[in-house]
């Protein structure tokens, strides 16, 4: 059989959705967040509430977002999209928002923002793309840093006595009464993917049955700040960030779940 | 024979030839290309177009979503002579 024959219009399987505009992506190659805004847009598109979503584009590599969702979406200051997002729902109730955000903004600057509106139990979803380091700015350390990871502002690896630890911030929002459903996932591989779909489902069903927030961490690569290929770092990833911020449920249907080690 | 043939089709001008399709592909049917795009990233491509069974992998790992995925089931030629 010719390759003509099976591309026809008939056979399509997979095609990427209309819900992401056809510009290029300004991200670097390799870089998680184009899978992750494509998961978002999937799911927006297969639930079909793209005429009642509202997404909030934060400050970091992420700050063009609304330029490649064909949803409404708004700016917001670096690390206060919770905050936006929270008067965005009060005002329009029925809306689904969310806001989608990296680890530089919500885990740094972002932080009182993120924890007050998550101890607040706005009815928001959360997104929260996690690569241990502000990639946008030239790969400085960022709060979520791991242990002994170089990066340009500390060449000889991160030292927790003077440094700090890596927090994670989404063990201590899930502690948070007011949020209603938490989990840790990545996208770089097609399973890590299909179960990070299943998670954004989730969270915007608890949206609808306005339960509380849910909060989606999503471990991803950031391949140029961290100085290797696409593939390596996707490998590094697995073999060192997992340890650390390990995928899986941390609290459904209100409470916290038993720890369950997936790969 | 396979029961099943896919095919993919690359937007090659949107490719940023991170080469994550490369290794998620199951029957190794991608490779990167040696020419090179206008950006100048090595796109991928249909390697070993035999061995492609549609199963999107590659498609739904693609950063950049430039991977569309086409898939036919064929008939066996068994079950055309009963």
């Amino acid at each position: 059989m010719d390759i003509k024959d099976i591309i026809k219009p008939e056979n399509l399987v997979y095609k990427k959705t209309s819900l992401m505009q056809d510009k290029a992506l300004s991200y670097c190659p390799g870089c998680g967040h184009g899978t992750a805004h494509r998961l978002l847009m999937e799911v927006i598109d297969e639930l079909g509430i793209r005429e009642d979503t509202i997404g909030v584009a934060p400050v970091g590599c992420s700050v063009l977002a609304y330029d490649f969702m064909d949803i409404d979406m708004q700016g917001a200051a670096h690390g206060r999209a919770p905050a936006v997002a929270t008067g965005i729902k009060r005002c329009w109730e029925d809306k689904y928002v969310f806001t989608y955000q990296g680890d530089g903004d919500l885990a740094a600057i972002g932080t009182a923002e993120t924890i007050h509106a998550c101890n607040r139990g706005e009815n928001i979803t959360i997104i929260f793309i996690n690569n241990g380091i502000y990639g946008m700015t030239g790969g400085q350390m960022a709060p979520t840093t791991l242990d002994g990871m170089r990066t340009s502002t500390s060449p000889y690896g991160r030292e927790l006595g003077s440094m700090g630890h890596p927090i994670k911030m989404t063990e201590l929002i899930a502690q948070l009464p007011g949020v209603h459903y938490v989990a840790r996932h990545s996208v770089h591989t097609p399973r890590a993917v299909r179960r990070t779909k299943k998670a954004m489902f989730k969270a915007f069903e608890v949206q609808k049955e306005r339960k509380g927030l849910s909060f989606i961490e999503i471990v991803s690569n950031c391949n140029s700040g961290w100085k290797m290929t696409p593939v390596k770092s996707n490998e590094w990833m697995e073999e060192n960030m997992f340890l650390y911020f390990e995928p899986g449920d941390i609290k459904v249907d209100g409470k916290l779940v038993e720890k369950k080690k997936i790969k | 024979m396979a029961k099943v043939r896919g095919a993919i089709v690359v937007d090659i001008e949107a490719c940023k030839g991170c080469e994550i399709c490369m290794v998620t592909c199951p029957n190794q049917v991608i490779g990167m290309a040696k020419e090179v795009n206008g950006k100048g990233y090595h796109y991928a491509y249909m390697e070993n177009p035999e061995g492609c069974v549609g199963c999107a992998n590659c498609a739904i790992v693609c950063p950049d979503g430039v991977i569309t995925v086409y898939k036919v089931k064929l008939k066996q030629e068994n079950e055309k002579t009963r």
